[in-house]
């Protein structure tokens, strides 16, 4: 049957939270999670037209061999052709006929701030999109609804952007050694410590990009012999600093925690694989915000069985650090707990502080840090007026440096969110995802959605990210919207009605769970009402 | 009927129902699990849960741990570098064509900055890809002369994304033993056979090279879809010496293995142009499959670059992983390097320059007791080596240590050149 879930309050089967916590008391406010089930009729079609664009793929790459069709790919040398083929041909299917066929959705290029509002430049394409060329006409004022901008601080004009500048001519733009050289300028001690204020654990220590800070310091906490739990959706980085580790991993389902228990009492009591030694550490790698899901992690739960089972915890807010929680520290802020729980907190500066680069903050973890990551001893530092953006946004958020902006932004952000999910799932979209989490997932499922959908917002204006195999499951293609402080009333307004026209025109309100509409609407016959569980 | 019955013989019968009997039995007797004598309590189970102690998250480090203490830099790190509130002679940043201070670059950085902000918000797919980027890409394409360049936003991550890009589980990678740490882990990333060659050593190299041909010959199926890669850096960091490249291609195109060349130190600093090994060799830019490099060193910004073909670059666009899932480079450090690659195409006479200056340098570290000097005359990076160790890596790096901060006494900033230890594969002597 088609009912979707919302998960208010789940008991852990096992007694392992000794009866003295029920789990209802380790969230303080309603944590509301919804991920509707696909309907039926949508997966048959959206799977008959995969197998369709399959059937036309597998022609179109005959005739291609057979030179009746004109072939754009480029080719290998002339004085190279014997050397073994450096791609496998099944391995491009995908991209040469399915992907090509609306790569103009992705990397769009744009030459303004990308705020609120940014400008895109004008591609046209003549092949059917192997080629572009640009008519130097420029798209003004896009509604941005794909830059991570959650906060506003993507912007050139400012106090952030005027102590950047004055950074730039003093100090100058690279520093050209790493940070255990000549690279450790007193601009990132002081960022660092500033880091640590923020979140408020002992020490933190930055790195200058995000990706590198995962794949780079999970090598150097986790090693032969550890255990690595980590969620069916983490991103690309966490896994591939997992498995630079050398150590086991195992994967539980998405935000389960059953499932996550179970494996946290088989690995313990059976040790590890083969020899059953008892294993040297566990470490749980989550994220605070599941950018394609728009899921919040369960921390209280996670952090209870840490605490029970004597784990360690990662958590990647790269998401989540200042767009969730009162005062903007993320997901631990959010649900009001205490950051020492969290034995390694790592953020990016990308998202909400309109810089670059990562960070690790810990409890005793940094000295051990600074001496042994890969970063500090191989990698350039980062540059002095990404630092110092990264400085003056935070005392921003903090309120340290006089003004109420940062709260205010923090305030706005998710008076948007909340906004814009009700009105999305009044309409009636599928969402998924958490109520509070400013990402937001729609569904598309059908591939040739997924261009229109693109192409048309783009038509009227408004600059969507849309996302589909394989960074997503097959038939779940989607399109996503992340929310900024920097939206104003309006902005939202108009992107919802564009949003809904476009999707009368696509027919992508898929949902069978509308909410009520207010009184204040006339009463519509298309209408369904709500479904009791 | 009574003849065909007969005709049967007893002890087929007999064998059949014992057949039959034996059937029953196993049909009915308990599966024989593996696992059974493993079958634990609830009680035991939770019992081995409370004993369980895991070690601390990390190991506890001693406060005088050598690398624990970082030298502080306040102002600018130019051509004089204040380290720890003393002016020094800076012969320690990587700044090999002075362009750190340069009042043009940081013209051009401020005015991007004032144009785009600081930050990109996204990776380079989702509204991530600026004006700026898509220019860097071309000028560099043009001032190597390939057909097309990729820009990432880290150094660190340019060869390390590259590598397992192309090479997968079952490839073969042939490596010089002095790799960099970056080369490193983008094998370990790729997963693929590593097989390490002597430093420079055309005959080993060729060796391994023969080997892999026998294999080959006896198994033309597998190494028909089996990718070989050779991956050498053109002015290697731990050695300071270059790779002989021109032999380097002989072998390519006599065993028919494709070359990945890592340009860190070498991009701007040799050739006439600056255009790197190939150019001081002179050997045609298409033989190179793939060419990367950091932006740095000697074009003093952040970020690095791969170049070659359009058929070796694109592949990168959809599967390089520090691409694809990473934001992408600011735009003003994209506008310094930009103005950094203008400085060099219009005055070519810089790397003469760079280029007298090693050789003096050189001339006159040559004689220096007790220490020897590692590297070609015309290397922008030397090092300085012990001539004779104490037997105890520790006791080495103390010495070195001693000498340098003499030498910051002296107004003049050096640098031990730092490895961890634990996860070098090949570890350099200290120096």
């Amino acid at each position: 049957e088609c009912t979707d879930f919302h998960q208010h309050i789940q008991l852990l089967p096992y007694l392992a939270v000794k009866s003295s916590l029920c789990v209802t008391r380790l969230y303080s406010r309603p944590f509301i999670e919804s991920f509707e089930e696909t309907p039926m009729l949508v997966a048959v079609l959206t799977y008959m037209g995969y197998g369709i664009l399959t059937i036309f793929g597998y022609l179109r790459d005959f005739l291609r061999h057979w030179k009746i069709e004109r072939c754009h790919i480029a080719r290998e040398r002339e004085v190279q052709k014997d050397f073994v083929p450096l791609y496998q041909d099944f391995e491009n299917f995908y991209t040469r006929n399915l992907y090509m066929r609306i790569r103009d959705n992705w990397n769009r290029p744009i030459c303004s701030v990308p705020g609120a509002k940014m400008d895109l430049m004008e591609r046209a394409s003549h092949d059917y999109n192997w080629t572009f060329e640009y008519t130097g006409r420029v798209v003004q004022d896009v509604i941005n609804l794909g830059s991570y901008n959650y906060l506003g601080f993507a912007e050139n004009t400012g106090p952030c952007a005027d102590s950047a500048a004055e950074v730039t001519m003093k100090y100058g733009v690279g520093v050209a050694s790493t940070r255990q050289e000549t690279g450790n300028l007193d601009r990132h001690e002081e960022m660092e410590k500033l880091v640590a204020k923020f979140l408020g654990v002992e020490s933190a220590m930055a790195f200058g990009m995000g990706f590198a800070t995962n794949s780079m310091n999970i090598p150097a906490l986790a090693g032969k012999g550890c255990l690595i739990l980590s969620d069916e959706l983490n991103h690309a980085s966490l896994v591939l600093g997992a498995r630079l580790s050398g150590s086991i991993i195992r994967v539980f389902k998405h935000n389960n925690m059953q499932s996550l228990e179970k494996l946290l009492r088989e690995a313990i009591v059976h040790g590890q694989p083969r020899t059953h030694r008892p294993w040297k550490k566990i470490l749980i790698v989550v994220e605070g915000i599941y950018s394609m899901e728009g899921s919040i992690v369960h921390l209280p739960e996670v952090i209870a069985l840490k605490k029970h089972y004597r784990a360690y915890l990662y958590l990647d807010e790269a998401h989540s650090i200042g767009a969730l929680g009162p005062r903007g520290r993320g997901v631990v802020d959010y649900f009001g707990l205490d950051p020492c729980d969290v034995d390694v907190m790592m953020g990016t500066f990308t998202k909400s502080f309109g810089a670059a680069g990562g960070y690790i903050a810990g409890k005793r973890l940094i000295e051990y840090l600074r001496s042994h990551s890969h970063s500090a001893v191989y990698a350039t530092s980062m540059s002095p007026p990404v630092v110092e953006q990264i400085i003056t946004s935070m005392k921003c958020i903090m309120g340290e440096d006089g003004t109420a902006i940062g709260r205010e932004r923090v305030r706005q952000l998710a008076e948007n969110t909340v906004y814009f999910r009700k009105r999305l799932r009044e309409m009636g979209f599928i969402i998924y995802g958490n109520n509070d989490s400013p990402v937001i997932p729609m569904m598309l499922y059908m591939p040739a959605k997924i261009g229109a959908f693109g192409r048309e917002m783009l038509k009227r204006n408004i600059g969507v990210v849309v996302v589909g195999f394989p960074a997503t499951p097959i038939i779940e293609s989607r399109a996503r919207f992340c929310i900024s402080a920097a939206h104003t009333k309006d902005m939202l307004n108009r992107a919802l009605s564009v949003i809904s026209e476009v999707g009368d025109l696509l027919q992508l309100k898929y949902s069978r769970h509308r909410i009520q509409p207010s009184l204040a609407r006339p009463f519509d016959d298309n209408v369904y009402e709500d479904i009791d569980d | 009927l009574c003849s065909s019955k007969s005709y049967a013989p007893a002890y087929h019968l007999i064998l059949e129902g014992i057949l039959i009997l034996w059937i029953i039995r196993l049909l009915f007797s308990k599966t024989y699990k593996l696992h059974e004598t493993y079958k634990l309590t609830e009680k035991e189970k939770e019992d081995l849960i409370e004993e369980w102690q895991p070690e601390p998250l990390v190991p506890p480090v001693s406060k005088d741990h050598p690398s624990l203490n970082y030298d502080i830099v306040t102002g600018p790190p130019s051509h004089k570098i204040i380290i720890n509130g003393k002016e020094c002679t800076n012969f320690a940043s990587f700044n090999f064509l002075g362009l750190l201070d340069n009042e043009r670059v940081k013209q051009k950085a401020l005015a991007s900055l004032k144009k785009y902000g600081v930050g990109t918000c996204g990776p380079r797919g989702f509204y991530g890809t600026f004006d700026v980027h898509l220019e860097l890409e071309s000028r560099l394409a043009r001032f190597m002369k390939t057909e097309e360049a990729i820009i990432y936003s880290y150094g660190f991550a340019t060869i390390a994304s590259a590598i397992p890009a192309y090479s997968k589980r079952g490839d073969i990678i042939f490596v010089d033993e002095a790799a960099c740490f970056s080369i490193q882990k983008g094998l370990q990333a790729s997963r693929s056979f590593i097989k390490y060659f002597k430093h420079n050593d055309m005959e080993d190299l060729e060796r391994l090279l023969k080997e892999q041909e026998l294999e080959d010959q006896r198994n033309p199926r597998k190494a028909r879809v089996t990718r070989k890669f050779i991956v050498v850096e053109g002015l290697y960091i731990n050695t300071a010496d270059i790779c002989p490249l021109p032999e380097l291609v002989e072998l390519k195109y006599k065993y028919k293995v494709r070359i990945f060349l890592e340009e860190s130190l070498s991009f701007g600093v040799l050739g006439e142009h600056g255009r790197g090994v190939t150019e001081h060799y002179g050997v045609n830019i298409d033989d190179i499959d793939l060419i990367s490099a950091n932006m740095e060193n000697a074009v003093a910004s952040i970020g690095g670059f791969c170049c070659g073909r359009s058929f070796v670059i694109d592949h990168q666009r959809l599967s390089g992983q520090g691409y694809c899932f990473s934001a992408s480079l600011p735009p003003m450090l994209a506008a310094a390097a930009i103005e950094a690659l203008n400085i060099m195409e219009e005055d070519p006479d810089i790397f003469a320059v760079l280029r007298k200056k090693c050789k003096h340098v050189y001339k006159a570290l040559q004689g220096t007791p007790g220490l020897k000097l590692v590297g070609v005359p015309f290397a922008p990076a030397l090092h300085l080596q012990l001539e004779r160790s104490s037997g105890s890596r520790d006791s080495d790096m103390q010495l070195l240590r001693s000498l340098v901060d003499y030498c910051l006494e002296g107004q003049v900033a050096l640098t031990l050149a730092r490895y961890l230890e634990k996860e070098e594969r090949f570890l350099p002597p200290p120096r």
